[in-house]
């Protein structure tokens, strides 16, 4: 084949890739995470607000968490936080925060703005944890069990319908299940 | 009423624009030279509704008319007018306002310049630009309105981002679209030059200036961008490796391959194929650029306001545009063969070199950035790449080129060999590592091997750099402005390399809780809390706090870092307090009232940032240093410069 194709041959590559992208931008909270069914990635961070303490994944065995991912530079994690600060009230579960690529200093600020839902926070300032949790962008939440396995997953904004329909079912069953 | 003009305006120079494409390209097609003509009449329309467009939006911010939309949600009557009129560009429909605008001037300038060139080749260059002009107005027009009125007029307008509400933000986005646009150029010449099949090799002079003038923009623009990331954010951080940054990063990398391979073919006339598939690979990659950022493909810290309904519109542009350029290289780059040869230790090769690790360099940042839709298009599930890949994987490609880089600016043509600058390149190798050893260890007494390897190559591409203007001097040859500007851009980069890698391996930071009167160490440094005080700006209150810095008894700085809430938005911003020095910055940032009036705080003591963008600036100042060279003068005709005196072969960057 003419060399001088392959260039063109590549940017048709890329278009593709491109078209799928776009396909799915629309809907990107529908993409299963391959994680669900899975062990949940071990993750140990400093504490957010207190950086002695640490938060991880470990010491959360033996009981379900949800781990929500979220910024102060992502305005889904603005729009939420009300449905997480309603999730804690429930009581149901606890809220593990990622902080992702923030900084400490601003995250602490918005928490004291805003109310905060978590248990405890994790700082995640270079963003290694996301990548072995196969974030995608900010916010995402993620429901682990007491085994430590990842049974559902948000991509983008929580809402109490989300929250009703797709996470309290799994805690639901849970709880008829062991009573 | 200016509004509705400003759009009818915008309407016009789009068909302008659809002249100056159709009788730009028809007319030397055709054999008309009378069409090409029009070109030009074209090009004086399209500067004049662009103009109109442009002051109609302007007013329209500046008398506070939040009947339309696009002033409503980026702008306020408390805003200051400076802030005012940079908010046209704040957010993404003036930017592509902006766009249009830079590209209008881009298109003046070839205009202005035409004469130089043969005009079936002028008429092609500015037929092609008025294609993509073409292009993004109707994208503007189609999708993206910054025109249109909001009924009924909103009270007050949302406010400009506060992030946006800052000087250097402010120019970064002309500067920054100055160098991104300016590529265009080049591309028009790339596909002149496909399109008339030239065998010649002129055409390289002729791109030569323009690319390395939009090369020189694109440096400051990223630096200023990285600059404002520093004192804006709050993070102390400079670059993220961020979807957006990358964005910009790429064609720089593209084009710097393209400025030295442009310099080959218009030296040996080699190389000729590739130059071209450079310069349309670097417009590529600024479409790539604006498309990753507009289209919500990809997720980022700041990208604009995503709408997939843009995306398939600028997909469908980018088809259009690359891959027809793409075809018409496959199609005509076959016949622009060269058969002159050169040695391995040649200036050729070297330069060879220099484009494959840029090459590799920009794949890296590409692959990075891109990874992500890769990965969920073959259906590997969703991921997310940061500075643990980047950091590294750039190292690879780029710490070879900064080695090469100090033999291959005495390499020369043809024969090659480096034999007459040997004494000269011991001494100035010996001397980086010797002096990087005593920077590293003895002045920020750092045992990383990292910290050594990186301030050496800094000071190594320093230090060749010089050999030769010094060599000139002292042997009372005259100093073109070539190769000055050559040596000033590398001795830029070596700057760069020398801040980027004390920072990354030397800073300190720590974060504190501090009541009024109490003080932390850090570096040497003492900083003390002296308390704050509450503050009103035009559109914020705030509360801005004193840090007195002391080195033993003696007073270094006082910082006043300020905490900012912003009416219309209700967002918190943080301004750092800096104080910076040639060869460190102290920086204290706010944090939050933790109660008996203490406030935590960030300290951080960061060596030599200030190098990072000092060095860009002299890049930049480097390639503008270039373009006063003979060679562009217009008296000088292509074929007195034969390259047999060895001044001249050693001359060219």
């Amino acid at each position: 084949m003419n060399r001088f194709l392959w260039p063109l041959v590549g940017f048709a590559l890329l278009v593709i890739v491109l078209t799928v992208g776009l396909r799915r931008a629309p809907d990107k909270s529908i993409i299963a995470s391959p994680l669900i069914g899975k062990v949940a990635p071990t993750f140990d961070a400093p504490d957010l607000i207190d950086g002695t303490r640490r938060v991880s994944g470990v010491a959360l065995k033996g009981q379900w968490y949800l781990l929500n991912v979220w910024g102060t530079w992502c305005v889904g994690c603005r729009a939420e936080h009300a449905a997480l600060l309603a999730i804690h009230d429930e009581g149901r579960v606890s809220i593990i925060g990622l902080n992702w690529k923030d900084d400490d200093l601003a995250a602490i600020a918005w928490l004291a703005q805003l109310g905060n839902p978590y248990a405890a926070i994790g700082a995640d300032r270079d963003g290694r944890i996301a990548i072995d949790w196969g974030v995608y962008g900010a916010p995402e939440s993620f429901l682990v069990n007491p085994e430590g396995v990842v049974v559902e997953k948000q991509t983008g904004v929580m809402t109490p319908e989300i929250w009703r329909a797709r996470f309290l079912t799994h805690l639901d069953s849970a709880a008829k299940a062991a009573p | 009423m200016l509004v509705e003009l400003g759009h009818f305006a915008l309407v016009l120079a789009m068909m302008m624009c659809a002249a100056q494409a159709c009788f730009g390209l028809a007319g030397p097609a055709l054999g008309k030279p009378h069409w090409q003509s029009v070109t030009f009449s074209a090009v004086a329309g399209q500067l004049l509704f662009v103009g109109l467009a442009a002051t109609a939006l302007i007013h329209a911010f500046i008398s506070n008319d939040f009947s339309v939309l696009y002033v409503a949600s980026n702008s306020n009557s408390a805003l200051p007018t400076f802030y005012r009129v940079a908010a046209f560009w704040g957010a993404h429909e003036g930017s592509l306002l902006l766009w249009i605008c830079v590209l209008c001037l881009w298109t003046v300038a070839v205009a202005l310049r035409a004469h130089r060139l043969p005009p079936a080749f002028a008429s092609r260059v500015l037929g092609v630009m008025g294609l993509v002009s073409f292009g993004f107005m109707l994208f503007t027009l189609a999708t993206s309105n910054p025109f249109q009125r909001l009924v009924p007029g909103a009270l007050d307008g949302r406010d400009l981002n506060p992030l946006l509400q800052d000087f250097a933000l402010a120019v970064h986005p002309p500067i920054l679209y100055a160098g991104y646009v300016g590529f265009t150029v080049g591309f028009a010449f790339a596909c002149a030059t496909l399109i008339e099949g030239r065998r010649g090799q002129e055409w390289a002079r002729w791109m030569r200036p323009w690319t390395i003038l939009s090369w020189a923009f694109l440096s400051c623009g990223i630096a200023l961008g990285s600059w404002w990331a520093y004192y804006e954010l709050g993070w102390g951080g400079y670059w993220f490796w961020d979807a957006v940054e990358n964005a910009s990063f790429m064609p720089w990398l593209l084009a710097t391959a393209l400025i030295h391979s442009l310099a080959v073919t218009d030296k040996r006339g080699l190389f000729k194929s590739w130059t071209l598939l450079l310069a349309i690979g670097t417009f590529s990659l600024s479409l790539l650029g604006t498309f990753l950022v507009r289209s919500g493909v990809l997720v980022s810290v700041h990208s604009f306001a995503a709408d997939p309904a843009r995306g398939v519109f600028i997909l469908a542009f980018l088809v259009i545009v690359i891959g027809g350029a793409l075809t018409l290289f496959a199609w005509r780059a076959p016949k622009l063969v060269s058969n002159a040869g050169f040695a391995l230790l040649s200036r050729e090769s070297m330069l060879l070199f220099n484009n494959i690790l840029l090459v590799v360099a920009t794949a890296v940042v590409f692959g990075g950035t891109l990874a992500p839709l890769i990965a969920e298009t073959l259906g590997l599930g969703t991921l997310s790449v940061g500075p643990p890949y980047f950091a590294p994987s750039f190292m690879i490609p780029v710490l070879p080129l900064l080695t090469l880089l100090g033999l291959g600016i005495h390499a020369r043509w043809r024969r090659g060999g480096l034999l007459h600058a040997r004494q000269s390149l011991l001494i100035a190798a010996g001397a980086a590592l010797l002096l990087a050893a005593a920077i590293g260890m003895g002045a920020y007494s750092s045992r990383s091997v990292l910290a050594w390897v990186g301030a050496s190559l800094g000071l190594w591409l320093i230090l060749s750099s010089l050999i030769d203007p010094i060599d000139r001097l002292r042997r009372k040859l005259s100093l073109p402005a070539a190769i000055m500007g050559m040596s000033i851009a590398h001795i830029g980069l070596g700057v760069f390399v020398l801040g980027v890698t004390l920072v990354e391996t030397t800073t300190v930071e720590r974060d504190v809780a501090l009541r009024a009167g109490q003080g932390a160490q850090l570096a040497g440094y003492t900083f003390t809390y002296q308390g704050g005080e509450s503050i009103a700006g035009p559109n914020y209150t705030g509360f801005r706090g004193h840090v007195l810095v002391t080195r033993g008894s003696k007073t270094v700085a006082r910082l006043t870092p300020e905490k900012r809430s912003y009416w219309a938005t209700g967002s918190v911003m943080t301004e750092a307090g800096i104080s910076a020095g040639w060869n460190r910055d102290l920086f204290a940032a706010l944090g939050e009232d933790v109660g008996a009036g203490a406030w935590s705080l960030r300290l951080q003591y960061r060596p030599l940032i200030r190098f990072i963008w000092f060095g860009a600036l002299i890049m930049a100042i480097g390639g503008i240093t270039t373009l006063f060279d003979r060679r562009y003068a217009p008296a000088v005709a292509p074929t007195t410069d034969t390259g047999t005196d060895v001044a001249a072969q050693r001359a060219t960057p």
